[in-house]
């Protein structure tokens, strides 16, 4: 990789004919491909393994997706990584392969007169045909999940998540009390870090929804367009003014579940987080006892017809 | 093929031609395709540093969780360092740094400088079609960056300087309800006077290439880069003026009280998205075709062989435009859009991996089997294939709208265009500039030099965008000026790569000036028997008007591309 550089100290300008050894090269172009390729193998290796906690959260120095906590969740990782991930890593391994087969073995020093060859219609057919059909094997199991991920089911509960610069207000449907409340990072100060808090994702007061019941959750907007996504049930959903969104998901498990804002939307985007509660049954019924006793802000009931779903 | 008879100057042209004009009068007034291309490559150099400069900012203030570098900076431009101000710089400088690099440093160097330098010489025309035209076009876009600049420093959101809303311009943040200040219409006239800068431009480029081949060469004869220059500003024509009515809507919107996009009016948020990203998708292909072109000349230059597949590659080309304006949802497949519509824009999306792969593939059968010399020009568009590799297969995955359920606006996708962008449309910039430098400037560079500059760029960017993917597993979304502790480490390990990146852009500053202080002389041809298309048998730098009467173009039997007659 050195004397050929010497190339442009020749003020004659001569085209020179690199004298590098061959090992040397050979280390060098490897080295450029490897640091990608090691942190590449090593996602695979991690998001393969099975995965422990039920908290819904990032965890420092993770390489692959979040604990799953619902099916369209886990659907969507077990999809990447049986599908798209050989996917990624095979086709991004095979380029490498033959970019250093061939500049090990077609180096002009080790090669000096190049073929003639101009076209092969059979390879650029096999080239053409085979990643299409690859692409035919992806294409059923991703659209049959994204059906799955479309068409909500009937909900056991109905959430609705509006959105303003620079909150989450949830409110619940008149069957359960009818309120709603607004939602509100913890300011650094009341964060209690011995009980699990996390800065800039746990909030103030967080929407709690009953395990194993299929929550649609319907999203709009205030003000300008924001997002709500939660990586470990598996959803996220545009909240759009004059809109009104839907995305849903079945928690397998109880537990504390954070997402934020997924759209930029103004100077506090960073700081509008997303929790939601997942409990039991009779923990879901007290909750609802108290949150009506707390009286959060009632408004008799929550307008959900205020726009039409676009599905 | 036409003849170009037409185009044999008069006497006292050609007596004119012999004293190229000096000063002020040779580049403001330019009309000349290689000055107005030089124009476009020092502005795209100027642009690319200060488009750098701002991600170095960006990395830096995310290099540790909490807000340390923001408000220092904002305290020094706007005189206010409160966590507010600060936090609006951020959005602006994010922002910034997007539209700058698209409009200012990639387009202009492309299209523009290598564009503008070497089509002509490469079909043996004497110049582009429409000089004048040409010329307007470069100033066009010196305006309209001095008001993307000016946008910075006016008010944008209430009682804050910028525009700080994303590259992307989605209302209602950028209109009235979200940047009611001047800053809006800054940024929105900026991207009006850059579209007509470059739909003039492409103009000239078809008109050129159509009616300006010296006999000869006939279209399927033509460079491949020839081939994506043409293919690209056919995107430029057809999808510009798109983004033209979008943004003349969210002005008036903005300006004269309608409502094309504001519900309270009737309008919808959605419809600019759908107008946006009609010209939006297609504009990623305008950023890269060009790059694919150029790394078609070097691969074959330093594989001293024939580009392999030469018609695959041409009709790969031409199916990625094709597909490129059928894709444009997929960049908004969790707006709610019906489930029909998402799978159509899958299907779609996935398809363009077919052309793209044929690009590849023929890329590494030209090298097999030929005889590569590892010069800084084919070390950057070896590292080009690879990382457009790594970028092209994460868009495979973003493409299956369940999949982007998971991972749309969070780091998964930043790192995804990155790669092919930072990285691939960088990356072959930088290959078509050292293949080409000799020609233009007549000077050799230190190849030493240029190949450190390849090794920092490409260790730095990597170590940069690679634990991005991380990130995005993790689900940590874009655009975040302060992000969970728990994001912290890949942060930081991405933050390192832009230093070295960094280091490696003072590096190609130094190359720069290293080779213009050396003053080595180049030859016409300082790459070989490999280098085959016409702009190699001229002298570098060339002479101030070549091909002034049209020469024939003669194949000789290793494919080189001879000119005979004319001068």
């Amino acid at each position: 990789m050195t004397v050929t550089a010497h190339a442009a100290d020749d003020h004659a300008g001569q085209a020179h004919h690199g004298e590098t050894s061959r090992a040397p090269t050979a280390i060098a172009f490897g080295s450029m491909f490897l640091v990608p390729l090691t942190f590449g193998a090593a996602v695979m290796l991690a998001s393969a393994g099975a995965r422990a906690g039920v908290l819904g959260a990032p965890t420092q120095g993770e390489i692959g997706f979040q604990p799953v906590n619902s099916d369209n969740a886990a659907d969507i990782v077990w999809f990447h990584d049986a599908f798209l991930l050989p996917v990624t890593i095979g086709v991004s391994a095979l380029v490498f392969v033959l970019l250093a087969y061939v500049v090990v073995n077609f180096r002009e020093r080790v090669h000096p007169t190049p073929s003639k060859t101009t076209h092969n219609w059979t390879l650029e057919v096999v080239w053409t045909i085979l990643p299409a059909l690859a692409l035919v094997v992806i294409a059923f199991p991703s659209l049959q999940l994204l059906r799955k991920q479309m068409i909500v089911p009937t909900p056991d509960l109905v959430l609705k998540a509006t959105a303003s610069q620079w909150e989450w207000r949830y409110g619940y449907p008149k069957e359960v009390g009818g309120f709603q409340f607004d939602s509100l990072p913890k300011d650094d100060g009341d964060l209690d870090l011995a009980k699990g808090d996390l800065r800039l994702l746990t909030v103030d007061n967080a929407p709690v929804v009953p395990v194993g019941k299929v929550v649609e959750v319907d999203v709009t907007s205030l003000d300008v367009i924001h997002s709500f996504a939660v990586p470990s049930l598996g959803v996220r959903v545009d909240a759009i003014p004059g809109r009104l969104t839907q995305t849903w998901f079945k928690a397998e498990r109880e537990g504390v579940f954070y997402g934020q804002c997924s759209n930029i939307c103004g100077i506090g985007h960073a700081f509008m987080p997303i929790e939601i509660r997942v409990v039991g049954a009779d923990d879901y019924q007290a909750w609802l006892v108290r949150a009506k006793k707390k009286q959060f802000a009632s408004t008799g009931g929550v307008e959900l017809a205020a726009a039409s779903p676009t599905r | 093929m036409t003849t170009v008879s037409g185009f044999v100057p008069s006497d006292a042209e050609k007596h004119a031609a012999h004293t190229p004009p000096t000063g002020l009068r040779r580049y403001l007034f330019a009309t000349n395709h290689k000055d107005i291309g030089t124009l476009y490559l020092c502005f795209a150099v100027m642009a690319g540093v200060i488009g750098s400069l701002l991600s170095i900012a960006i990395r830096a203030e995310l290099m540790s969780p909490g807000m340390h570098v923001f408000p220092v900076l904002s305290a020094i431009m706007n005189g206010d360092g409160s966590d507010g101000a600060a936090r609006n710089l951020y959005n602006v400088f994010f922002s910034a740094h997007a539209l700058v690099m698209i409009f200012f440093m990639v387009m202009p160097a492309m299209m523009g400088g290598f564009g503008n330098w070497f089509v002509p010489l490469m079909i043996g025309a004497p110049d582009m079609a429409f000089p004048r035209l040409n010329n307007l076009s470069f100033w066009l876009l010196v305006a309209s960056f001095c008001m993307l600049v000016t946008s910075m420093f006016v008010e944008g959101s209430p009682g804050m300087n910028g525009f700080g809303g994303g590259w992307v311009l989605y209302p209602p943040f950028s209109s009235t309800m979200g940047t009611p200040g001047p800053a809006g219409d800054f940024v929105i006239l900026s991207l009006h006077l850059a579209g007509a800068s470059s739909i003039v431009g492409a103009i000239n480029f078809i008109a050129t290439i159509f009616n300006m081949r010296a006999p000869g060469m006939t279209l399927f004869r033509m460079p491949l880069f020839v081939w994506s220059v043409l293919a690209t500003a056919f995107l430029l024509l057809l999808a510009l003026p798109v983004l033209a009515g979008a943004l003349t809507m969210l002005l008036t919107d903005r300006n004269f009280h309608t409502s094309f996009f504001d519900p309270a009016g009737g309008g919808d948020p959605l419809l600019f998205q759908h107008l946006f990203w009609f010209f939006g998708h297609p504009e990623v292909y305008i950023l890269i075709l060009p790059g694919f072109g150029m790394i078609s000349q070097i691969v074959s230059t330093f594989s001293r062989k024939p580009v392999f597949g030469y018609m695959g590659m041409v009709l790969a080309m031409l199916t990625i435009c094709a597909l490129g304006f059928v894709v444009w949802a997929h960049h908004m497949f969790i707006t709610g859009i019906p489930l029909a519509e998402q799978e159509f824009f899958v299907i779609t999306t996935m398809a363009i991996a077919v052309p793209t792969g044929v690009k590849v593939f023929s890329w590494i059968a030209t090298m097999w089997g030929g005889s590569i010399a590892m010069r800084p020009p084919m070390l950057w568009a070896l590292g080009f294939i690879f990382v457009f590799t790594v970028g092209g297969v994460t868009g495979v995955v973003l493409a299956n709208a369940a999949l982007d359920r998971e991972l749309h606006d969070t780091y998964y996708v930043v790192a995804h265009f990155h790669y092919t962008m930072s990285l691939g449309a960088v990356f072959s910039i930088f290959a078509g500039f050292y293949y080409w430098f000799p020609k233009m400037t007549g000077y050799l560079y230190n190849e030493r030099l240029a190949k450190l500059h390849f090794w920092l760029t490409f260790a730095g960017i990597n170590i940069v965008f690679m634990p991005q993917h991380f990130l995005g597993f993790a689900g940590m979304p874009r655009r975040q000026v302060d992000y969970a502790d728990a994001f912290t480490l890949w942060n930081f390990v991405s933050s390192i790569g832009a230093f070295i990146a960094g280091i490696g852009t003072l590096v190609f500053l130094y190359t720069l000036y290293e080779a213009f202080a050396a003053k080595r002389v180049a030859p016409a041809n300082p790459w070989g028997e490999g280098a085959t298309t016409l702009e190699w048998t001229l002298p570098s730098p060339p002479p101030f008007h070549q091909f002034e009467t049209p020469p024939a173009i003669r194949f000789d039997g290793a494919g080189a591309a001879v000119a005979e007659g004319g001068h």
